[in-house]
């Protein structure tokens, strides 16, 4: 039963694989070639780099502001959380234009610098491998951040206060307690950071800077090789799953189910070190949310005549494809963790398979999907007299939504699979001795404590959705035109100040879910107080 | 907040959820038959024109805008099933890769023959070009001489180190152009040009042809190359911007090589359409008269039909010979102009 949801769930991926994997059956001998010489050495080395800057940046930022957050209090606090989990609705190729627009030479920054310090000013080039890392960590480093949040105030305090009482001073408690306790969280969240940078296109093609994912979008659309392009891919999927497994091996044999009293008494700063705290977050919020969001608003309202009432349909077809993935992704991921929760190895590869998709560029995943779909409706159109099968492949949502599933159910993975973590069998089989099974077990003990990872999923997962462009754009029905798929149609002119109307848009709409995960985050702590209590 | 009340959001939600498929299920397959293209130009530049022809014959038109590489691969997947009557694209080299694929039909029609010149659409008919995008030099009027311009290849000349600015080989434009110069010149005089420009790169190629022009008009650089209506568009804005286009490779004495680098944004009709004579219909209007100018001009390109002119702004810009050899070649050479500015070291 377990083994054979976690199959069903892992089929649409299943798909895909095998279509990427036939790549390699179908490519040519000099485009082959031209793969393994030329292509994966050149860009090799600077995939690697920011394959392993990015999480290591997003880590830094996001570790620290959640231990800060979660932990601490001090001025601010409140506001800078919410603030702090923005930069997550904005799509990363945005802030690469924002970015590369301000501190470019042509920029405004270097064009004051220029007239206040000579034209000898200048600032390292924005357009640079060093841009792309530090603009992808800014970006991203949210997914961190919303983990780390999330294990750090479900750790419960008493774990700190014993290491503490063990003599340990504040900042060895972090490293030898919080953190090790915390790893879970992390290494999703910066999995998730790793395979997002590996998978992104727009962002570092706006910084010119070549990696695995331009290479194959090079190989497909310059040198007319889609069989070129999926057997490159193929090699993303394979590094991607088997990072992925490393880092489950690694951590297989410990833990993490703790004491779950949340905080409840946040260890408050004072003074100088809280307006430490709050300036520096105050300065990433402003670097990563504030300032980009504005100079976005800016470019919309310079092109406000552009904004008319097609936009509404646009924004409503926005929230209502994230829903809908939304709604099938968490309860995906919610089975895909318990079906795992039986144990054996077929639930655990299934899943592996199911959340490789994020690896994926979108575009490729969209094809590998659609090619097999396509084909497969033709032929039952060749077989019946009836139409259905092009018609349900040509005006329903059925492939997008497919789509979204495999390349989402890492994202939705991550924290669901986290908070699995936290039951204990301990805090089952008790449940099991008071005689509850089936739905009131789920019900009354496995929701409340899953609760708070079904959100955060459920928000990451309906933000990406909304930002998603190359698989909306091929496989969307007639007429389901999105905020994003707007953007592209101004960037792909170079229209970058107009994408802005859309752009702010997709900010904007991103961050509803945003204020409603925190409004019910501040709840699951007296939840599941009040059922201590009970 | 009691715990039910989270499920009793989402059981709201579901109807909605519900109704969303069930509008995108119920989406009118075909009540009067519309025509379906595929478009890698943009819904702005085209939606406004076929509105008209919807509001003038009555023939219902859907537009799916996309990228070429997966719309292209949409089509072969979809096969005769596909839905797509026309395939719309902004360069040479998609619409004669759709057609060596076998993904277009030859079209036989005297209209767009008389309309649109040879070297603009293919020479099997199955595609046609509807505007021209000349690629082209800008320069700095505040530091460069025009007299100092020539042709592309000379800005690979000493004297231009340290002052050009390129876009990345990665824009098909780019490699569309490189193609051209391998059709007219042979591999090795195109890869020597090449390597010359990277040589002389003032900064590492620009993502865009308008960061081009205001990195040439910021001093960054003094020269590049770009798409006239990259230039309208700034000029349009910033009217006194000290940047000028300039037409290289006006000498017929270049032989082949002679002519601005032009390619086109066309069409063909799919293997796939239901009625190819609407959607021939369709090309025709748009080679000719009101259409064609609005074509062309909505973006301040250049019309394929020589009967019209260009909007005032472009025609300002002067005339230029263009360069003579097939687009087709664009698409037949792209793969080794691609592979020729790797070796180059132009990224």
């Amino acid at each position: 039963m377990r083994a054979l949801a976690a199959l069903l769930l892992a089929a649409p991926m299943l798909l895909a694989l095998a279509c990427v994997a036939l790549g390699w059956l179908a490519v040519d001998g000099e485009t082959a070639d031209y793969v393994w010489r030329n292509a994966i050495p050149r860009v090799a080395p600077t995939t690697l780099v920011l394959a392993l800057v990015v999480p290591a940046l997003a880590a830094l930022l996001g570790v620290g502001a959640a231990w800060l957050t979660a932990v601490h209090d001090f001025p601010g606090r409140r506001w800078l959380h919410v603030a702090l989990i923005v930069p997550l609705a904005i799509p990363a190729y945005l802030l690469a234009t924002v970015y590369i627009g301000w501190l470019d030479y042509a920029g405004p920054v270097q064009t004051l610098g220029r007239s206040l310090l000579g034209s000898g000013f200048a600032l390292p080039p924005i357009r640079s491998t060093g841009g792309a890392a530090l603009t992808l960590a800014l970006a991203l480093y949210p997914y961190v951040y919303l983990l780390a949040h999330s294990a750090f105030a479900s750790q419960g305090r008493r774990c700190l206060e014993v290491g503490q009482s063990l003599g340990m001073t504040r900042r060895q408690a972090l490293w030898r307690v919080a953190l090790p306790m915390a790893r879970p969280w992390l290494a999703g969240g910066m999995l998730l950071v790793m395979m997002e940078t590996v998978a992104d296109f727009g962002a570092v093609a706006a910084f010119n800077v070549d990696t695995f994912t331009v290479a194959i979008y090079q190989t497909w659309f310059a040198l007319f090789s889609i069989s070129g392009a999926l057997s490159l891919a193929s090699v993303l999927v394979v590094i991607a799953v088997l990072v992925a497994a490393l880092e489950r091996r690694q951590r297989a044999a410990r833990a993490y189910a703790g004491d779950l009293s949340p905080v409840r008494h946040r260890i408050a700063l004072h003074g100088r070190r809280a307006w430490l705290a709050s300036g520096t977050l105050g300065l990433l919020v402003l670097v990563a949310a504030v300032a980009p969001t504005l100079q976005l608003l800016a470019w919309a309202i310079k092109h406000a005549a552009d904004f008319d009432g097609r936009y509404w349909r646009f924004a409503a077809n926005s929230l209502s494809l994230a829903a809908m993935a939304t709604a099938v992704l968490v309860a995906g991921a919610t089975t895909l963790a318990w079906a795992q929760r039986g144990g054996g190895h077929l639930p655990r590869l299934a899943a592996r398979a199911a959340q490789s998709g994020y690896a994926l560029p979108g575009a490729v995943l969209a094809v590998a999907l659609f090619w097999p779909l396509a084909r497969l409706s033709g032929w039952v159109n060749a077989l019946t007299p009836a139409h259905w099968p092009t018609l349900l492949l040509h005006t329903s949502l059925l492939t997008l939504l497919l789509a979204y599933g495999a390349r989402f159910m890492a994202v939705a993975s991550q924290p669901v699979e986290s908070a699995f973590l936290r039951i204990t069998p301990a805090v089952e089989d008790a449940a099991r001795s008071l005689g509850l099974r089936g739905a009131a077990l789920w019900r009354l003990v496995h929701l409340p404590m899953v609760r708070s990872g079904l959100l955060t999923a459920a928000v990451l997962v309906f933000i990406d959705v909304m930002k998603e462009l190359p698989m909306t754009l091929m496989t969307r029905p007639y007429g389901w035109d999105t905020l994003a798929v707007r953007v592209f149609e101004m960037t792909a002119e170079g229209e970058w100040e107009r994408a802005a109307v859309p752009g702010i848009g997709i900010v904007l709409l991103g961050l509803l879910p945003i204020a409603w995960l925190v409004n019910l985050g501040e709840r699951p702590a007296h939840l599941s107080a009040d059922h201590h209590a009970a | 907040m009691p715990p039910q009340s989270a499920s009793r959001r989402l059981r709201a939600l579901l109807p909605a959820l519900l109704l969303g498929t069930l509008t995108a299920c119920g989406q009118p397959s075909a009540p009067d038959d519309p025509l379906v293209i595929y478009s890698s130009r943009n819904e702005q530049l085209i939606k406004p024109l076929l509105d008209r022809y919807t509001q003038d014959t009555g023939q219902a038109i859907e537009l799916v805008t996309g990228k070429d590489g997966p719309l292209l691969q949409r089509l072969r997947a979809e096969g005769l099933n596909s839905p797509a009557d026309l395939l719309l694209t902004v360069d040479a080299g998609n619409l004669w890769k759709a057609a060596d694929d076998g993904l277009l039909q030859a079209v036989d029609s005297a209209t767009l023959r008389k309309n649109v010149p040879n070297h603009l659409r293919d020479p099997d008919d199955r595609w046609v070009g509807l505007s021209v995008r000349a690629r082209t030099i800008a320069y700095s009027t505040q530091r460069v001489d025009a007299a100092a311009l020539s042709t592309y290849a000379a800005l690979g000349e000493p004297q231009w180190k340290d002052r050009l600015c390129l876009r990345t080989s990665k824009k098909v434009y780019n490699q569309s152009l490189v193609a051209m110069m391998i059709a007219a010149e042979g591999a090795d005089a195109a890869q020597q040009t090449v390597e010359r420009w990277v040589a002389n790169l003032a900064a590492e190629p620009f993502a865009n042809d308008t960061a081009v022009l205001q990195a040439i008009a910021a001093g960054q650089c003094d020269v590049g190359i770009v798409n006239s209506y990259y230039f309208g568009r700034l000029q349009r804005e910033t009217p006194d911007i000290p940047v000028a286009l300039f037409w290289p490779n006006q000498d017929p004495a270049l032989s082949d090589a002679a002519g601005v680098h032009v390619n086109i944004s066309g069409a063909g009709v799919t293997k796939s359409a239901d009625d190819p004579a609407a959607a021939i219909a369709l090309l025709e209007w748009l080679s000719a008269g009101d259409a064609q100018a609005r074509f062309a001009g909505d973006n301040m390109e250049y019309p394929v039909n020589p009967a019209i002119d260009p909007v005032p702004l472009v025609a300002a810009w002067g005339d230029f010979t263009p360069n003579l050899i097939n687009v087709s070649q664009a698409g037949a050479l792209q793969p080794d102009a691609v592979k020729l500015m790797e070796r180059a070291g132009y990224r």
